[in-house]
């Protein structure tokens, strides 16, 4: 229950960050801890208390590995999404640097276009 | 035809890949192979709407015997509907006009082979997104065309245009994680992310009402917002207009539809569910946000003189009309949405490209600068008013029909007011563009503009034959096309007191041999 609540903290951290911070970077930070927050309440998804791997070893008990193994699919679907996750990074941190070898400055209410 | 269903999107995916191997050794090689596989896709897509073929197929399907006892194929589950297939008919129709146009119109750009790339990136993602069976396949393939449109939209790496991508990418992220989001409760509730056993699932009550709520706003708020529905229109007017021409008629013209309508339609009409607990409130919201995009879109238009902010805004408007249609919940009403989603792609691509030919040829893209145009550019003059009379809704071209079933759904699923306000918006999108026409395309020519020529053939047939197939449209709607439309609206909802697709799209992905 703790770690979904990190979760939601995580969650509102993120975009307190996102949308209150005028500093871009700050601002790429903060969509990046809502990212981790949504993977982080995926994994957790998947979790068992006491649980183990999901790797299937050749004559262990079948039952036993059903009931205790941690649902894999959810560790998927995070390495997905952390996948994608890092190529927004990498598109975010190089349209910042764009911006800074425009403007001199990272300071949203610095720019022209950007207001929201 | 469905063996050949996942070419839909290895196709523009090998294009993709392709263009950036050539990039350094053969950079002009990089338009033709998007090109030639745009084309390929174009073939595919008429045969999949001829045929008429619907089905699910499994890409990968490796027969697995699990040490557990039960046999199940683990694939990727793509569904090919009548509505899948009128989407990537759409997608392959409006790229080709777009590549065409682009081939010219790029010139002045550095990195070509890129802008292909990531192009054929951008088709992928959609035709992925218009094709997958599983809710996660739905966000990975919105979430490579989004990041394709991101990259599309700072491609002119000016001050404006980098600031409205970075704009775009933070609110187009934080739509995607409340997409996510919505899937992983879904998921934490019913262990499912198969899109027909979800909507299974949902239909038998194993979702909490509480639950299905949330779960109903995240993806509202996440695909609302790559629909570009008010409240969340915000990043549409600087993005659309801040990238290249062609960029801006494919982001326009397909991706709100792709991604923001088609997803909707799918999750709230397959998944959670019309006729279910939340049906009531979800028709509400549909229509309260419709009519909200459909007056303010309109309004924001009215007062523009930047042709392509006009343009964005007026998109807004145009996906009320389909919101609104969509929150009738009936199958005429679908129908209806549905075409004129498919209308609003053919001449709001067209005007976003003849708005790049405009700012070509006037150095300008402020209407009150422009004027005359019509007496030195006459190709350009032909389609353009084409397009404006199909998205005013003159008859006979297109626009004029879906925004009449439009009004008929409406009126006849008892919302005289909703039909009211949208018969209003028709109107005031009539004033906006008799406006565009009077001040950029005829009265005086400025003397600055006078030695101007059309622009190359490359430039203007894509436009004119966007034009074209709008009055084909409206032509031919009577006379089959009605039918074709019809068949993608009863995919999601059929023409009964009960909905019977939901029910139909259970049994033919599930007929394909994969247990839930």
């Amino acid at each position: 229950m703790i770690m979904y609540a990190l979760a939601a903290v995580l969650f509102g951290v993120g975009l307190y960050g996102l949308l209150v911070k005028r500093h871009l970077l700050k601002k790429v930070l903060g969509l990046l801890i809502l990212e981790h927050a949504v993977n982080l309440f995926l994994v957790e998804v998947g979790y068992i208390e006491g649980g183990t791997p999901p790797i299937r070893i050749e004559g262990a008990d079948a039952a036993a590995f059903v009931s205790n193994a941690v649902d894999p699919v959810p560790q998927a679907l995070v390495l997905t999404s952390i996948v994608i996750g890092l190529g927004l990074a990498m598109l975010m941190v190089a349209l910042t640097l764009r911006i800074y070898e425009r403007y001199g400055s990272l300071d949203a209410n610095r720019m022209s276009e950007l207001k929201g | 035809m469905l063996d050949l269903v996942p070419l839909f999107v290895l196709i523009p995916l090998g294009a993709a890949f392709a263009c950036l191997l050539v990039k350094k050794r053969a950079p002009a090689v990089a338009p033709w192979l998007s090109l030639v596989s745009v084309v390929a896709l174009l073939g595919l897509a008429i045969a999949g709407v001829v045929q008429g073929t619907s089905g699910a197929a499994i890409a990968g399907g490796w027969s697995l015997e699990t040490h557990l006892g039960t046999s199940f194929l683990p694939g990727i589950v793509l569904v090919f509907d009548g509505l899948s297939a009128m989407f990537l008919l759409l997608v392959a129709v409006v790229s080709t006009a777009v590549l065409l146009f682009g081939l010219r119109y790029m010139d002045t750009y550095d990195g070509r082979p890129l802008y292909y790339a990531l192009l054929s990136l951008l088709i992928a993602g959609m035709n992925g997104a218009v094709l997958a069976g599983d809710l996660f396949n739905l966000y990975v393939f919105i979430e490579i065309a989004s990041i394709a449109s991101y990259a599309l939209v700072a491609f002119g790496t000016g001050g404006r245009e980098i600031e409205a991508a970075f704009k775009y990418l933070m609110l187009g992220a934080v739509a995607s994680s409340s997409i996510l989001l919505g899937i992983a409760v879904l998921y934490a509730s019913t262990g499912l992310l198969n899109m027909a056993d979800l909507g299974a699932a949902i239909a038998a009550g194993q979702v909490s009402e509480a639950t299905l709520l949330a779960v109903a706003t995240l993806f509202l708020a996440g695909l609302g917002l790559k629909a570009a529905m008010m409240p969340f229109h915000a990043w549409l007017p600087d993005a659309h207009p801040s990238a290249p021409a062609p960029i801006s008629a494919m982001l326009s013209g397909l991706l709100i539809k792709t991604l923001g309508i088609y997803a909707l339609v799918r999750v709230l009409y397959v998944v959670i569910g019309m006729d279910g607990v939340l049906g009531g409130s979800l028709q509400t919201l549909l229509l309260v946000l419709g009519c909200l995009s459909m007056v303010g879109g309109v309004l924001l238009a009215l007062g523009q003189t930047d042709l392509k902010r006009l343009l964005a805004y007026s998109s807004i408007s145009q996906m009320g009309f389909v919101l609104v249609a969509l929150g009738t919940n009936t199958w005429l009403g679908v129908a209806a949405g549905i075409y004129h989603a498919l209308n609003h792609a053919l001449f709001k691509s067209a005007l976003f490209l003849s708005a790049g030919s405009l700012e070509r040829l006037t150095g300008t893209r402020d209407i009150t600068e422009m004027g005359g145009i019509a007496r030195v550019a006459p190709a350009t003059t032909l389609g353009t008013v084409g397009a404006s009379l199909s998205i005013a809704g003159v008859p006979p071209f297109n626009g004029f029909w879906s925004k009449l079933l439009i009004l008929i759904a409406l009126f006849s699923a008892g919302l005289p007011v909703v039909g009211a306000i949208a018969a209003a918006t028709a109107v005031l999108t009539l004033v906006t563009f008799v406006k565009v026409q009077h001040k950029a395309l005829f009265g005086a020519l400025p003397e600055r503009l006078k030695d101007i020529k059309d622009v190359p053939a490359s430039m203007s047939l894509p436009v004119v034959a966007l034009a074209l197939l709008c009055l084909l449209g409206g032509l031919l709607w009577p006379l089959g096309l009605q039918d074709i439309v019809g068949d993608a609206a009863a995919s999601v909802r059929t023409d009964a007191k009960t909905n019977l697709a939901p029910e139909q799209y259970r049994t033919m992905v599930h007929s394909e041999g994969r247990q839930p």
